[in-house]
């Protein structure tokens, strides 16, 4: 009898739990993403076992890891409800101002890294304070930074970017440690891209973090408790640019300078974001939502390299997935 | 002069008849049994106090509400009208306080939109105008023009296009929702001119005001709705504007309000309070100035003086659009005053920001919690603490530590308390939601708090939690600032009360006066 009764509640606890889980993977959340993310990296290793070996592991961290610095620069942007479509245009732009003014001299990696500072700020300065203050639309004020950025780098070259970056200067995107060819790695662009995630993480659970998503979520309530909400917006296109500058190291690091580098980054950045179910309009979503939405974009692209498919297919695949990943989100607000 | 008429002509039938409407809302019934007869060449004024019920039982009538119980029989048959449209082509039209117009669109163009005269797949626009100016002459309006710009008109010519458009569609029935409520003065005229000649050509007109004098210059015959009942239809000649007030505001609510310190046990604690106080009688005369305007103005309200002292409750009172919600705004610094003397605690201070209000410890609880006061998607804590997080960062989670017991001392339940961190201030009753809303503004000790509407919406528990909410404030000796539409909450909890008429201080009664009295002020009657 007591047996019985105590085997009927595990089995309505096991159900209740059952529920709990199925309901977790299918509200459109980190949960989600996070079962997306498995999902297709078991499938990579069904397919291709030695993708499962730590070489080939931190081979794809090494890869992933501007995606997901560029991800969380995205998140602070959306979260407080606007756009940044100026991050790829930014990188490229950072990585052959880069290239042209150090020419491969050591000497000057350190003070170029800070004009890249410097500049990035500077970016995400205008960004900011032409969407608050001027109240231009985000999508408008940085769809016209990333034509102005690319326009203006073509102009300064000419077209074909010249110089090239330091050895110094490439080290974190290329370089790991212990540095002995050939050996497991652990690459330093890994440890970058954690840094990031951890002091976003930190960031947002401060007075700060909390302000921006409800200023993302009801900017009318949020002014009238007294918080500067134009400043908010712009602290978070100075984040994202910051973060596209951080990026545009890794980025350069890893694969050098051409004319295409960071082309097509910001949708792949905002996607990875809308993947981790962060809402756009903001005020909903976590950072570590981004960087999982940004490892399963990246895993997913994976996948297709195992079965061979041409990469053109990206850009398509791309597409669906920010639909179909917004629509989800949009279901379930409904229901 | 009605009566005139009636002599000559046998009563007409009736062009509308609603029969037992009732309309409920998420359970709430916001009309009860209402029975409302329309006669062509009437003018049938429609009145009551804000949430009486009026605005729902004039889009019934328009096809906007469809009625839980109840007829509506248009020319003595039944109808149901899917949508406003359908209103419409059955001679029902409806002149809104928000106008429909485009504003930089002709006055033709507005008047015929949707369904200009076509010539050749083309609009026709020598029909559109001529059309348009036999509607104007018809109407004896011969300061506005086809071509016009709407935008370029006056509030009161905007006001007349709309209900032009309404002619243009043959409308046998034209309600009126406080048709003057945006106008100046001598524009009235124009509006008084207008209905007067609708009446002549038979039209019924169902004229929704605040305004007793219009009522009496325009109606024939008045409805007052009170709480959504139907409490009196009687030609106009027959009620006294005496009874006409009482019948709008007469309400039992003994014994919901809490007593004033002064004459209950909490005697105890006013006669703290009297220590401080050098010597006034506690419960009395409260302690010193926290709040005053002296000439405060900007383009919504003017000449604004007011004082709120420590452990005082002031309420605002008037009519929707009297300027109340403007003086929390201009205090706030959400619209701040242009013109005038602004002090707390004695120091002038110009506060241009609702930042610059919280840093001298001014509280504002907004009429509309949902668009101004909550973030809905943020969970009880994050809201909670949203004042402090945005203004005081580095003092934010030490003064978090009080929000559960901030949120208990509101009657907010111990398991929501308990979830505040996780739980979805979306997914909370009205009455918690507001309580939430009055937590993060607590939590910042404010010197004085502006409640605008404070129990709008909320269910009688939690109005009891807001009423004593505000007497343990005023023991505290914070200035409570009270804006409210329900006049009994206004004589029950005020010490002084402030009545606004059109964006001016109409008067000021003392606490305790009756709901007449500051229903006659507030509407221009006495």
């Amino acid at each position: 009898m007591t047996t019985g009764l105590s085997q009927e509640t595990a089995q309505g606890t096991a159900r209740g739990t059952a529920r709990q889980w199925r309901e977790r993977l299918l509200s459109g959340g980190s949960w989600t993403v996070l079962a997306l993310l498995v999902v297709v990296l078991v499938v990579i290793v069904v397919i291709n076992p030695s993708f499962a070996e730590p070489v080939s592991l931190m081979a794809f961290a090494k890869k992933a890891a501007p995606l997901v610095v560029l991800a969380v620069g995205q998140y602070f942007v959306i979260v407080s409800g606007e756009f940044d479509l100026s991050v790829g245009s930014l990188v490229g732009a950072q990585v052959v101002i880069a290239a042209r003014l150090m020419d491969g001299d050591e000497a000057l990696t350190w003070p170029v890294l800070a004009l890249m500072l410097v500049f990035g700020l500077l970016v995400g300065l205008v960004n900011g304070l032409v969407t608050t203050l001027l109240r231009v639309p985000s999508f408008i004020t940085t769809l016209g930074m990333m034509l102005v950025l690319f326009g203006a780098i073509r102009l300064w070259t000419g077209g074909a970017p010249t110089g090239a970056l330091s050895e110094s200067f490439r080290v974190l995107g290329r370089k790991g440690f212990p540095d002995v060819p050939g050996q497991f790695q652990v690459p330093y662009a890994l440890l970058v891209a954690l840094v990031v995630v951890g002091f976003a993480v930190l960031l947002m659970r401060r007075p700060f973090g909390r302000s921006l998503v409800a200023a993302g979520d009801n900017a009318v309530a949020t002014a009238y408790s007294g918080a500067p909400v134009w400043w908010l917006r712009t602290r978070a296109f100075l984040l994202s640019s910051l973060l596209a500058t951080v990026a545009a190291v890794l980025i350069g690091g890893f694969a050098g300078v051409t004319a295409q580098v960071g082309q097509g980054l910001e949708f792949m950045a905002i996607t990875a974001v809308v993947l981790g179910g962060v809402a756009l309009g903001g005020g909903r979503g976590t950072v570590v939502a981004a960087m999982v939405g940004a490892l399963a974009l990246e895993a997913l692209f994976t996948l297709f390299n195992q079965l061979a498919l041409p990469s053109t297919i990206r850009p398509a695949v791309q597409g669906v997935i920010i639909i179909v990943a917004v629509a989800y989100a949009a279901r379930r607000r409904r229901t | 002069m009605r009566a005139d008429d009636d002599a000559h002509t046998p009563v007409p039938d009736p062009v509308l008849r609603l029969r037992g409407v009732g309309k409920e809302f998420f359970g709430t019934s916001v009309l009860r049994e209402i029975d409302l007869t329309l006669f062509p060449g009437q003018v049938h004024a429609l009145v009551g106090e804000n949430g009486a019920g009026k605005s729902t039982l004039m889009k019934v009538v328009a096809g906007v509400h469809r009625p839980d119980t109840g007829t509506i029989e248009l020319d003595g048959a039944p109808v149901s009208f899917a949508t406003p449209l359908d209103a419409q082509r059955a001679g029902v039209a409806t002149v809104f306080q928000e106008f429909n117009l485009l504003p930089d669109r002709s006055v033709a163009e507005n008047v015929y939109l949707g369904r200009e005269p076509l010539r050749r797949g083309m609009v026709d626009r020598r029909r559109l105008h001529a059309d348009t100016s036999r509607l104007l002459d018809d109407l004896g309006l011969t300061s506005i023009t086809p071509w016009t710009r709407v935008g370029s008109l006056s509030v009161a010519q905007q006001q007349v296009v709309e209900i032009v458009k309404a002619v243009s569609y043959d409308a046998r029935i034209i309600s009126m929702d406080e048709p003057t409520a945006a106008l100046a003065e001598q524009e009235v005229a124009l509006l008084y001119e207008l209905v007067g000649r609708l009446r002549d050509r038979g039209v019924a007109i169902l004229y929704v005001s605040h305004r007793l004098q219009e009522i009496y210059d325009l109606a024939d015959t008045i409805t007052v709705l009170k709480d959504g009942n139907h409490m009196l239809t009687a030609p106009a000649a027959e009620v006294s504007p005496d009874r006409l007030v009482r019948t709008m505001v007469g309400r039992d609510f003994a014994g919901f309000f809490p007593d004033k310190p002064a004459d209950t046990v909490s005697g105890e604690l006013s006669g703290e309070l009297s220590g401080e106080l050098s010597g006034e009688v506690a419960g009395e005369v409260p302690g010193e100035v926290r709040l005053a305007l002296e000439g405060a103005g900007n383009s919504m309200v003017d000449g604004i003086d007011l004082e709120v002292r420590a452990g005082e409750i002031v309420a605002l009172a008037g009519l929707q659009g009297s300027g109340r919600t403007e003086i929390a705004h201009g205090v706030f610094g959400i619209a701040p005053f242009t013109r005038g003397r602004m002090t707390v605690d004695g120091q002038p201070v110009r506060v241009r920001t609702p930042r610059q209000g919280v840093r001298h410890r001014l509280a504002l609880v907004t009429e509309d919690r949902k668009s101004e006061g909550l973030a809905l998607g943020q969970s009880v804590l994050a809201n909670a603490r949203l004042v402090l997080d945005a203004v005081l960062p580095r003092a934010s989670d030490r003064r978090a530590r009080g929000v559960p017991g901030v949120l208990r001392s509101l009657a907010v339940p111990a398991s929501t308390v308990a979830s505040a961190r996780d739980v979805e201030v979306q997914y909370l009753s009205g009455g918690n939601q507001q309580k939430v809303v009055l937590a993060k503004w607590l939590v910042t000790e404010p010197r004085v708090i502006v409640l605008d509407e404070p129990t709008r919406g909320i269910d009688v528990g939690a109005k009891r939690a807001v009423y004593d909410l505000m007497r343990t404030l005023t023991a505290e000796g914070t200035a409570v600032l009270l804006i409210s539409s329900e006049l009994p909450e206004v004589v029950a909890m005020a010490d002084r009360v402030l009545v606004l008429r059109d964006g001016r201080v109409a008067g000021e009664l003392p606490g305790g006066s009756d709901e007449e009295t500051i229903m006659a002020l507030a509407t221009g009657a006495a």
